[in-house]
């Protein structure tokens, strides 16, 4: 996420002076960056094309930020900001984006009705699902030239498959991956985390490879550990890994057991000037098809179940996206979504508990 | 007795004509005021001139600040969105049990907040201080939102029976005035207990004076290392000749001016176990292919790479105050009978001292609030409490947390600096 904050924030300062709203147009206001760049030839252009609305694209390294900001001094720049979950929430709750009505979506690929055929917290009052993202196990296949690990018991399994592990250091993303690794259901996650014995089993169970994990904070220091041969295995940003991958030829692979989904949302902040057509684009966008030609140009899969059947290839032309996207369906066998509602609550406090046992 | 040529002819003195006896002007004024009435206009000018840079300082460094500290013993969240309850929290004392006209302000306050969408930031101050409740209120805004009836303790209740909790009851008195502790209380690992007594956190929850200890003893021992490692060096250079120390100032200066992100990522290359030194241990064959060192990712890594970091700091006072010591002092020791290392300890070593302490205030100062060198190559026992800050400020987004630890952080700071005033002199601090 880093790289494409960095990046949305050297494009920002670009484009910022070319983003005035006109007539029959819109502004979409994005994290940017390769992110961007993809949106923009998936769905935006074909939108312009399709519907005679203009739209023009705003990076900016933070939109929730920028949202509130121009929502709290009466001057919305922007229709459509595309924001994280965790903002969605906190966003909703101060009523500085419109409620959403789930009617003007379109059905599923196969008919379906777009409440059945979203991902669980695809949907939400206030805002739509853009895009699916994991933290996935990721593994230099050079390490284990036997047996591929396969599971998350596999990652805490130290005897079997050596070599030091990279694990985020953050209490999301970590607490969830060892209630996984202990066995604990993906539908089963939550509940067990709400409760003080299911923290403690969570730390219980990183205890036990506590003294072979790297702990990593930016994404890109992922794959770097699994190159430099740092670690044999790690959680990781699925589109990092991909494009190690596919970009820059290394041996790693993913093990999608214990993935676990966040997605990024369109929003329309409260009192945007050309309302009726931010509405209008969040309709668009929730084609199926829109949704899966965005994996055409990066590694992030659609939050609908029946787009998942529209994946193609990779711009190169040749690389299968099917295998590389956390939403396909065998790779979401396992999956858990991410519940930001829960981190809203509690992450304050478990970061806390978190930093104390990692010093101690 | 004024002749043409003295300079102070303008100055007459009195005795001649006037009776006062006092000095004044060749016009006739007292020399006093005269005096005075120049000083001030110069003064006036002087100030004048440095206006810009203190009004330069108030707004961008002193007003942010202050205003950044205000949010530490300040936080309006609940209070200013939740007027009802808050006054009745004003009228009925600590131990009141809530009546139903407390509930009903209570439900009064929710149902506004929510058609005002305030409740998430209601929530969000509560949660800080009973995690789980941000959801309680936001849920609650969506039902009560639709209409409640009275008698308004069992509607609440049967919504959500976590409001009947005297935890949160009592959260909600600490919030009902802006004006707060508790954060700061957080902050070294204490709570306020629902009885409003003060008590420690569960052990496992405490992280912040651990931090606040291990920052400091981390950054000593970094002034320590880059006293023993700069000193000599800063010598060498003040000793050399002009054209071979400027060479090797170049040696000092060039990391200097390196980006701290290349100095820290080439500190992961080299200490890392796959990384350039245990490759070269390893062939000597003085470690095994298996025990390879862990170096980075840890307190170890920390150490190594900001005591490189900080070095310059260290080093460039040190050699300025060195260049100045004439070395014939050193010599007269010897020639009368000081042994070396008395005449260094007797006659050299104290006057290196005003450049010591500037050198070893600079570095301790710039470790204790160190960060992204920690963030990097720390990994979990090598993080500092400005870690815990960035925490605050940018993932649980507790700015008042952030604001608290961080007041805490410069209030050992100015403390630190007053003993060190008293115990050497702020006035004996050479900087270059």
């Amino acid at each position: 996420m880093t790289g494409r904050l960095i990046a949305g924030a050297t494009l920002a300062l670009l484009t910022a002076g070319a983003a005035a709203a006109q007539d029959g147009s819109i502004n979409i206001t994005t994290y940017g960056g390769a992110f961007g760049e993809a949106l923009n030839e998936s769905l935006v252009k074909p939108f312009t094309q399709q519907t005679g609305i203009g739209a023009t694209m705003v990076d900016n390294a933070d939109p929730p930020a920028k949202l509130k900001a121009e929502v709290e001094a009466g001057n919305v720049t922007s229709a459509v900001y595309d924001v994280e979950q965790s903002d969605v929430i906190a966003l909703c709750d101060e009523g500085l984006i419109e409620p959403i009505d789930p009617a003007i979506l379109q059905p599923g690929a196969d008919g379906s009705a777009p409440a059945d055929d979203y991902l669980p917290q695809a949907l939400h009052e206030c805002a739509t699902a853009i895009m699916v993202w994991s933290t996935v196990i990721a593994y230099d296949t050079t390490a284990f030239p036997d047996a591929a690990p396969a599971s998350v018991a596999d990652f805490f399994d130290l005897e079997k498959f050596p070599g030091r592990r990279g694990i985020i250091k953050r209490p999301k993303y970590a607490l969830e991956f060892a209630l996984l690794g202990d066995g604990v259901a993906p539908d089963q996650v939550y509940e067990v985390l709400l409760t003080p014995e299911g923290v403690d089993r969570a730390f219980a169970k990183l205890d036990t490879i506590k003294d072979q994990v790297v702990w990593w904070d930016a994404g890109a220091q992922a794959p770097q550990l699994l190159a430099d041969k740092e670690v044999s295995m790690t959680l990781a940003y699925n589109g990092r890994i991909f494009d190690a991958i596919i970009g820059e030829g290394k041996p790693f692979a993913f093990v999608w057991d214990g993935a676990n989904l966040d997605m990024d949302y369109w929003v329309v902040p409260r009192g945007a000037p050309d309302r009726d057509l931010a509405m209008q684009f969040i309709a668009y966008a929730s084609n199926p098809q829109r949704q899966a030609d965005l994996s055409k140009y990066i590694a992030y899969g659609p939050p609908r179940k029946s787009a998942a059947a529209g994946v193609g290839t990779y711009k190169d032309g040749t690389t299968e996206m099917r295998p590389y996207l956390p939403t396909t369906p065998e790779n979401a066998e396992k999956a858990l979504v991410n519940d930001a509602g829960f981190w809203a609550d509690h992450g304050a406090e478990l970061t806390e508990r978190f930093n104390g046992w990692l010093a101690g | 007795m004024a002749n043409a040529l003295d300079p102070h002819a303008a100055i007459t003195t009195t005795a001649s004509g006037l009776t006062d006896g006092a000095l004044r002007t060749a016009d006739g004024k007292p020399l006093a005021r005269a005096l005075a009435r120049s000083q001030s206009l110069a003064r006036r000018r002087a100030f004048l001139l440095v206006l810009p840079l203190l009004a330069f300082i108030l707004i961008t460094f002193v007003i942010p600040i202050g205003q950044m500290l205000q949010r530490s013993f300040y936080n309006d969240g609940f209070s200013a969105n939740m007027p009802q309850i808050s006054a009745w929290f004003a009228e009925n004392p600590r131990g009141t049990e809530p009546d139903e006209a407390a509930w009903a302000a209570l439900a009064a306050d929710l149902t506004a907040s929510a058609e005002a969408r305030t409740i998430g930031v209601v929530g969000t101050r509560i949660n800080y201080d009973v995690p789980g409740t941000r959801s309680l209120f936001t849920s609650t805004g969506r039902q009560v939102r639709r209409g409640i009836e009275p008698p308004y303790q069992a509607a609440l209740t049967e919504i959500n029976q976590d409001w009947a909790s005297p935890r949160l009851w009592s959260a909600m008195r600490e919030a009902s005035t802006p004006m707060t502790a508790n954060f700061y209380l957080a902050a070294v690992d204490r709570k306020r207990a629902e009885d409003g007594s003060i008590q420690q956190v569960e052990p496992r929850q405490q992280v912040y004076v651990m931090l606040f200890m291990r920052t400091f003893w981390l950054s000593l021992l970094i002034t320590g290392i880059t006293f023993v490692l700069g000193f000599p060096i800063a010598h060498l250079l003040a000793t050399l000749p002009m054209r071979k120390s400027n060479l090797l100032m170049i040696l000092v200066l060039l990391p200097f001016w390196t980006s701290l992100l290349v100095r820290t990522t080439s500190w992961m290359v080299l200490l890392q176990q796959q990384g350039v030194i245990n490759d070269i241990l390893v062939w000597l064959g003085v470690i095994g292919g298996g025990q390879r060192l862990q170096m980075i990712y840890n307190q170890t890594g920390t150490i190594i790479a900001m005591t490189h970091i900080l070095l310059p700091f260290m080093i460039l006072p040190l050699y300025s105050v060195m260049r100045t010591i004439n070395p014939s002092y050193v010599r007269a020791a010897r020639s009368l009978g000081a042994t070396s290392w008395t005449a260094f300890r007797r006659v050299y070593f104290p006057q290196t001292l005003p450049g010591l302490g500037a050198g070893a205030l600079l570095v301790f100062i710039l470790a204790v609030g160190y960060y992204i060198t920690p963030a990097l190559v720390g990994g979990s026992s090598g993080q500092l409490i400005s870690n815990m800050i960035a925490m605050h400020m940018t993932d649980t987004l507790n700015w008042s947390m952030a604001a608290a630890l961080a007041a805490l952080l410069l209030a050992a700071v100015l403390l630190l600096y007053w003993v060190y005033d008293r115990m050497v002199g702020i006035d004996n601090l050479k900087l270059g």
